[in-house]
């Protein structure tokens, strides 16, 4: 090789390896930015309204004036428990059934079902929970259907497949020799899966559940559809509910100035919940 | 594999309740605590198993039973009016979408993982920024990466509700995706290949675009499916970057919806729930390809 091919050799090999590690600070750089423009534009609208009365606020009126967030706080908060509620014990044992307890040939129908289930568009699910959930509620009760309990069967159901897909491989993640140690030891097989399988996959359960209430608290179309939202604290599981995701999608159409500087400081506050579920279980990963 | 462990297990099972009958006085009584208490574990293991399965085929039972009659002709009309809400052109949005924030992610997220895997030192700084960002981005709620897409596209850049501004939002939100699978299938390329190349003379650029790249081709391609399921699905990211004009943009700085969109403002309009639903069916179908497309891949993954 002549030494012009050379030199432009390791030129080539430089300029993408630069190239490579541009790429790889786009991610960086889009954190940063998503950062900045929510907080240029949120956090004022927080000063002007103040820190407590935005947050703890109990009344939303944006046309008085008025901008306490505390009631779609709230409401986040309901219907991700309910979600959680219904959900996770539910996806826990769909997931131990499909690791341990069912056949190869359920499986093979079972399992493209809750990958199907998962991929389904969240517009798609709110007019399921629209057409069935809330006429159901509505009937079983007699109120207008539409609140936290639809909200929460609704969010339990989409966070299913999240929870059993990541259960299903942890459980399948530990090592045969715990639960044939517990049979030898005259376990039954349903007790090893309990008391020595399910506990040893503990922490990727954990994980599945963790992204499952990121799920649920960051959902917006379905939530909107099926949930009422009023902007009060819901009086019972019945009572309508507006979380801090459909308080932006509803109101963010036709607001100006400060009301919608203060929907994009409900989404500071809402990113700031998502940032610390992270956080708290990155660290609860560490810690073990 | 499984059944002949269940069977081995019902013998086995069954050999130790004999033995301990013989052996202890009050063993029969334990016995049945036992049976009891695995039967009663087995029931609600099968009865929370029975309701996920019934409430996924209710779901679809009841998306293809109420849509699929309503999948008239006239809905794939070439363009949209208050007569037939056709929806051709919220699909031909959606392809243009997934194409737009795919050419944009792909290449960024392919190489984010090769820089990652390929080129960085183990334990460095930046890597680990890297992927603490790029797990951060994985859980941003889609909304917010709306707002972000319209503060930054829409407001800072002055171009409005636009096709480019809602597949820039989506790129970023998928980037995570694509960096993630490619960055797994990188990993999983045997080190004897990349040696085999170096020992050729081959340099660490040309090793990677001719042998570590197209031997993860298919973990690439996995996340470039797992992407266009991701974008077809997205509703909250659009509604405020891609706006909600109902037919095709003549460029792609216009505001054009995609499918889930359009599904969203029939919903909102009120007046066309039939239509609603038979959208529901199409992006039904669209998911069952993507997902088909995914185990096809996986498939090959495996028995490579």
């Amino acid at each position: 090789m002549n030494r012009a091919a050379v030199v432009m050799n390791n030129f080539r090999e430089k300029a993408m390896k630069i190239v490579f590690m541009a790429a790889a600070c786009t991610s960086i750089a889009s954190v940063a930015l998503i950062c900045f423009f929510l907080f240029t534009n949120g956090v004022p609208a927080i000063a002007e309204i103040g820190l407590g009365e935005f947050i703890c606020g109990r009344i939303w009126k944006p046309e008085s004036g008025m901008y306490g967030i505390f009631p779609m706080i709230v409401g986040s908060i309901y219907v991700t428990a309910g979600a959680i509620i219904i959900g996770v014990p539910l996806g826990i044992l769909t997931a131990i059934y499909m690791a341990e307890f069912c056949g190869p040939r359920t499986y093979k129908v079972l399992k493209p079902a809750i990958d199907l289930l998962s991929g389904i568009p969240s517009v798609v699910y709110g007019f399921f929970g629209l057409m069935v959930i809330v006429p159901a509620v509505h009937r079983l009760t007699g109120v207008s259907g539409k609140g936290v309990l639809s909200a929460s069967v609704l969010l339990g159901i989409m966070i299913l497949p999240t929870i059993i897909s990541v259960a299903e491989s942890a459980l399948r993640a530990v090592p045969k020799n715990y639960y044939e140690g517990s049979l030898a030891l005259g376990a039954t097989h349903e007790r090893s899966v309990f008391k020595v399988t399910l506990p040893a996959a503990a922490s990727g359960v954990l994980a599945g559940v963790v992204l499952g209430i990121g799920r649920a608290i960051g959902e917006t179309m379905a939530v909107i559809m099926v949930a009422g939202n009023q902007a009060v604290i819901p009086r019972s599981v019945l009572g309508g509910v507006r979380t801090m995701t459909s308080n932006i999608v509803l109101e963010m159409g036709y607001a100006a100035d400060l009301h919608r500087e203060a929907l994009i400081a409900t989404a500071v506050v809402l990113l700031v919940f998502i940032l610390i579920i992270n956080l708290s279980f990155s660290c609860l990963k560490k810690g073990k | 594999m499984n059944t002949y462990r269940v069977k081995k297990r019902k013998e086995k099972t069954a050999a130790v309740g004999k033995d301990v009958g013989k052996a202890a006085g009050r063993a029969p009584d334990r016995n049945s605590a036992r049976r009891t208490e695995a039967l009663l574990l087995r029931i609600m293991v099968y009865c929370a198993a029975a309701l996920s399965a019934s409430v996924i085929f209710i779901i679809i039972a009841y998306i293809l039973i109420t849509g699929v009659p309503h999948l008239s002709p006239e809905l794939f009309a070439a363009r949209y009016n208050r007569e037939n809400v056709s929806m051709l052109p919220a699909i031909i949005n959606t392809v243009v979408m997934t194409a737009l924030s795919l050419a944009i992610a792909v290449p960024l997220g392919v190489f984010s993982a090769v820089y990652l895997t390929e080129y960085a030192r183990r334990g460095s700084r930046l890597v680990a920024l890297v992927r603490i960002t790029a797990e951060t981005l994985s859980g941003i709620p889609s909304i917010v990466y709306g707002l972000f897409g319209f503060l930054m596209f829409a407001v800072y850049f002055g171009w409005g509700y636009s096709i480019l501004g809602g597949a820039l939002t989506l790129a970023v939100m998928i980037l995570p995706l694509v960096m993630r699978t490619t960055e797994e299938a990188l990993m999983s390329v045997p080190d004897s290949y990349r040696e085999g190349s170096f020992g050729l003379g081959a340099g660490r650029l040309r090793t990677v675009f001719r042998v570590v790249l197209p031997s993860a081709a298919p973990g690439v391609l996995a996340g470039v499916v797992l992407g266009t399921g991701r974008i077809v699905g997205e509703t909250a990211a659009l509604i405020y970057t891609a706006g909600t004009a109902a037919g095709v943009p003549g460029n792609i700085l216009k505001s054009g919806r995609t499918l889930a969109v359009h599904m969203y403002a029939l919903y909102s309009e009120g007046l066309y729930m039939d239509q609603a639903s038979a959208t529901a069916v199409v992006l039904l179908a669209v998911t069952a390809l993507i997902n088909f497309l995914s185990a096809v891949i996986a498939h090959k993954l495996i028995n490579r």
